[in-house]
């Protein structure tokens, strides 16, 4: 076998035993890998709630991670989440994946629950339990202090061992599974750390065709002003977004109440390059490398948290963004999710929060003190608890990034459509709406914009299972990875027929949600979104969304997906797709 | 979706690259619909429903496109023909045949590519977001197709090796090409006063700009074009059209305190070093045919480069004035933002080999206008030269 290793590690955390899958070529033909193939074994237990011993915490790499494929450093992490009940996966960076599948695993199952705090440690096909209660409440640094240089671990930090519904499992030390609170059900299961070493190396079919692939990958994406360009990316990080968000009116300010914040270029990316002189970093095999770490080691925020830690929160202060990013990174918890629920928590109190309270009220959340007993539950909860759900600006209860959808059509769609809950990720039409990639599309319409989005959450399903990085592919396609996938497995491939995967996983992620109760009703925006305008200037005027255009959109996104008018799986397009479901 | 497909299909005509109600569009969102009725919209529906796509074109390219179509595609070895421009390079990789204009056969190809051709039918191109998608691969294979014929041609003359059919085409295409060409108006000399205004820069663009497009001196969306006014840099924005650049021209300050022009040019890093590096103020690029027919003409037997000419070509080659280096779109190592902007001192202008021309000047984008219409004229000129003198052999 090229690419996969063809065994998956099971473990039983209530047992303390651990078996070995080896599953059938047509899984891998059919899932691919990372999210699909984490998908497909999440699905057998999707009915059971997030804290049960039966449900299963999943990660999987992909047949491209450890390969030289490019940005392969990427691994999918899954299980049900615990702050929306949808399921939730986070496409991650790190050296964790290529560790996995050096050991020898295509991916690890994880259920049960272990009596005490536990590390999980993996040395190729040799398993320990290792006691870590000494560990409890430690910081994400405290750790990875104790282990020896450069080891490759998953790690939580006390956020989720003290409930908090958005808290992450970290990577290393700096890379983040973030969103639903994939921490808390590692937390939930008595899990402090994995850490994985594998000797072996995944054996590539065809090295030369490789070779040929990425000089196609690396011409394109040189080619591409918002990955290598001066400006791009690979130099300011993901906050080389920041100013463009600024200047087409779309940066979700004051809870979304308005969109464009006037101190912004004075917070930019140019700012963080000059004050922290940040050198560039990222995922094992990657040329882009986006992740800036500062000359202090300080872990320099990426775009939605330099967003969210301003505009959002009504923070002019730089520096608070780096210390709440710093925060939540060692705590362990999702940087949307915290400064959206301090949004909302100021919306609800009318009160303006000063930069040392934002500092202090993280920290109130992450250990389950004060307020953040009832903060740590999300925005959506504690709305919800004041009665005022208004001000909760969350879709199936996850709160939403840094795009205001008023200023991207085609956004406002995938936030809805998307089978995370409120993401952005799922369709990133920031790619045609704002940076023109492949073409630019009109922003301010829904037209056309159903398909569109259908056919980028197939690929992004694709990408996501490879497993590769969104990233590239504002320059590179499926056709290039086509070529790189045939010279890593050996299956020949095309472009169209990996977007059909792309169309089968993204359809049996439906099912999950569909078989958990979600249905139409859910996939709707917050009303804000509906009644209120953003701010407009000269340039650009952000009027409310018509609700009537994005019901039909969404209408026609259910008919182009092969969904009923409920938003529900049907028989007809589940034999089409070779997925079980019964009506 | 509708508006798109007229436009596209409007705009095919206007470039030259189709004859009056020869294209064919059909976009899908929840229904397919169709520019217009036609036969092969049968065969052409088959294909849309059988990929995960927003649009396809179908068209016969006007002359002299169709008969180089024609002739290449039947000496394609492999069905499948392999031009040595930076486009297809970059964004195609290569142009594939199918013999038949049936279903299953260009199913299998667009499975994996963004076109094909078919002899005697013409080419079918496919967009996953937008019939824009369409037009932009179409206009590039037409292209490629044009500069890989005169790049043979000559190769087949100098290896006295031409047939009876190619000299037909070759004499056809180039009446039709120094017909066109003469036909160009020049802008009115400008006086060299450079401008001093925000909207007077904007609106040179924008004039400019589809002056170039309007000309023919650029397929599809490549090309860009900017101009320095006192600490910024305007310039084209990526992926835009030069005929369309109204509210797509973004302000680069130089020493970068703003990344809202992330959104620009491909090429911002190479105009920005020509403007830090020289005294110039406006630069135009395009994709003239000639000058990159004339830039791929180096057949140096026993280079240690052969293959790599467009990285790699450690020779200093020019045409008459015009210097030709190497280089890619970009920033990557072989980017031409190293090559170009130290050839580009004390020069009107440089061509990137397999690529295009990019022309500066100290006043006007009107200067560059029609430095780049005398630089093609010039180019054509001595690649007739070239034929002759080896014809004469
Ligand atoms: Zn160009």
């Amino acid at each position: 076998m090229f690419g996969w290793t063809g065994k998956i590690l099971c473990l039983d955390l209530s047992k303390k035993q651990y078996t070995t899958l080896t599953p059938n070529q047509n899984i891998y033909d059919e899932y691919i890998g990372g999210r699909g193939l984490a998908g497909y074994y999440l699905k057998e237990v999707i009915k059971e709630p997030w804290d049960s011993e039966k449900m299963r915490l999943l990660f999987f790499t992909g047949p491209l991670t450890d390969t030289p494929s490019p940005t392969s450093g990427r691994m999918t992490i899954m299980s049900r989440s615990p702050l929306t009940g949808t399921l939730c996966d986070s496409s991650v960076g790190g050296t964790l994946g290529g560790q996995i599948k050096k050991a020898g695993w295509d991916g690890l199952i994880i259920t049960g629950k272990s009596q005490n705090m536990i590390g999980i440690e993996i040395i190729d096909s040799s398993i320990n339990f290792i006691d870590a209660s000494n560990l409890k409440g430690s910081t994400i640094s405290e750790v990875i202090s104790k282990f020896e240089k450069n080891s490759s671990t998953a790690i939580i930090g006390p956020a989720a061992e003290n409930g908090v519904l958005f808290s992450n499992i970290v990577l290393d030390s700096h890379h983040f599974a973030g969103r639903g609170g994939l921490g808390l059900v590692m937390a939930n299961k008595n899990i402090k750390y994995i850490k994985v070493k594998g000797t072996g190396k995944t054996s590539v079919f065809d090295i030369n065709e490789l070779r040929k692939a990425r000089e196609k990958i690396f011409r394109l994406t040189a080619a591409s002003p918002i990955l290598l360009g001066e400006l791009g990316i690979s130099n300011y990080g993901t906050g080389a977004l920041y100013d463009l968000m600024d200047s087409r009116n779309m940066m979700p300010t004051d809870n979304f109440k308005a969109t464009k914040f006037n101190y912004a270029p004075k917070l930019n990316a140019y700012q963080y390059k000059n004050k922290y002189e940040p050198k560039k970093t990222g995922c094992p095999g990657c040329h882009i490398l986006c992740k800036k770490i500062g000359k202090n080691n300080e872990i320099l925020p990426e775009f939605e948290t330099m967003s969210h830690f301003t505009a959002l929160i009504g923070n002019k202060d730089l520096d608070t963004v780096v210390k709440a990013n710093n925060i939540c990174n060692e705590m362990g918890m999702d940087t949307i999710s915290a400064a959206a629920t301090l949004a909302c928590y100021s919306e609800i109190k009318e009160k303006i929060i000063t930069k040392g309270k934002v500092l202090s009220l993280l920290y109130d959340i992450a250990l389950s003190k004060g307020i953040g007993k009832e903060l740590k539950l999300g925005s959506y909860r504690y709305a919800e608890l004041k009665g005022q759900e208004e001000a909760a600006m969350t879709v199936k209860k996850q709160e939403l990034p840094a795009y205001d959808p008023r200023g991207a059509y085609g956004m406002a769609l995938s936030y809805a459509t998307s089978t995370r809950s409120g993401c952005h990720l799922r369709a990133y039409p920031i790619s045609h709406e704002i940076l023109r990639k492949p073409v630019a599309t009109d922003r301010f319409t829904f037209n056309g914009k159903a398909r569109i989005i259908k056919i980028s959450e197939d690929l992004n399903a694709v990408i996501d299972s490879l497993t590769t990085c969104k990233f590239l592919f504002f320059a590179a396609t499926l056709e290039e990875y086509a070529q790189v996938f045939y010279a890593v497995t050996g299956i020949k491939t095309t472009a169209q027929d990996l977007l059909k995967k792309g169309e089968r996983i993204y359809y049996n992620e439906y099912t999950m949600n569909a078989l958990n109760g979600f249905t139409s009703k859910d996939n709707d925006l917050p009303k804000r979104f509906f009644k209120n305008p953003g701010t407009s200037t000269i340039e650009s005027k952000i009027k409310p969304l018509k609700r009537k255009d994005f019901l039909k959109c969404l209408k026609d996104y259910y008919k182009i997906r092969g969904l009923d008018k409920n938003g529900l799986p049907t028989k007809k397009e589940t034999e089409k797709l070779g997925i079980e479901w019964k009506d | 979706m509708e508006r798109l497909i007229k436009k596209y299909s409007k705009k095919l005509v206007e470039h030259g690259l189709c004859n009056e109600g020869s294209p064919l569009i059909g976009g899908l969102e929840v229904e397919l619909i169709w520019n217009k009725k036609d036969p092969s919209r049968k065969i052409l529906e088959k294909v849309i429903n059988s990929l995960n796509i927003t649009s396809i074109l179908f068209a016969e390219p006007a002359e002299p496109y169709f008969s180089i179509l024609n002739y290449l595609s039947f000496k394609a070895n492999e069905l499948t023909i392999h031009p040595k421009d930076c486009e297809t390079r970059t964004f195609l990789h290569d142009i594939p045949v199918s013999l038949k204009f049936e279903a299953n056969s260009i199913i299998k190809i667009l499975k994996n590519r963004k076109s094909v051709i078919i002899p005697k039918h013409g080419i079918i191109t496919i967009g996953t977001i937008s019939p824009e998608q369409t037009f932009i691969v179409y206009s590039s294979v037409c292209f490629a197709l044009f500069v890989k014929f005169f790049d043979d041609y000559y190769y087949s003359i100098t290896s006295n090796n031409i047939n009876e059919q190619q000299k037909t085409i070759f004499n056809q295409t180039i009446d039709y090409y120094k017909n066109f060409i003469s036909k160009i108006k020049k802008v009115s000399s400008t006086n060299n006063i450079s401008l001093k205004k925000e909207d007077e820069v904007i609106k040179s663009i924008i004039k400019t700009g589809k002056l170039t497009v309007d000309c023919l001196m650029v397929d599809s969306f490549f090309g860009n074009i900017s101009y320095k006014l006192k600490k910024s840099i305007y310039i084209s924005q990526t992926g835009s059209s030069l005929d369309e650049l109204i509210g797509c021209i973004d302000k680069c300050p130089i020493n970068q305190s703003s990344c809202a022009a992330i959104t620009a040019s491909s090429e911002f890093s190479a105009h920005k070093d020509i403007y830090l590096n020289t005294k110039n103020k406006a630069i135009l690029h395009g994709h003239p045919k000639f000058c990159v027919i004339m830039s791929l003409l180096c057949r140096k037997n026993n280079c240690k480069f052969k293959g790599q000419c467009h990285i790699k070509c450690p020779e200093k080659r020019y045409a008459k004035d015009i210097p030709i280096v190497s280089g890619e779109v970009g920033t990557g190592i072989f980017g031409l933002y190293r090559t170009l902007p130290p050839a580009i001192k004390n020069k009107r202008g440089v061509i990137v080999y397999g690529h295009g021309l990019f022309i500066a000047d100290k006043y006007s984008l009107e200067n560059t206008f029609n430095n780049l219409i005398d630089i093609e004229t010039m180019c054509l000129n001595l690649y007739l030269e070239k034929v002759k003198e080896n014809n004469a052999i």
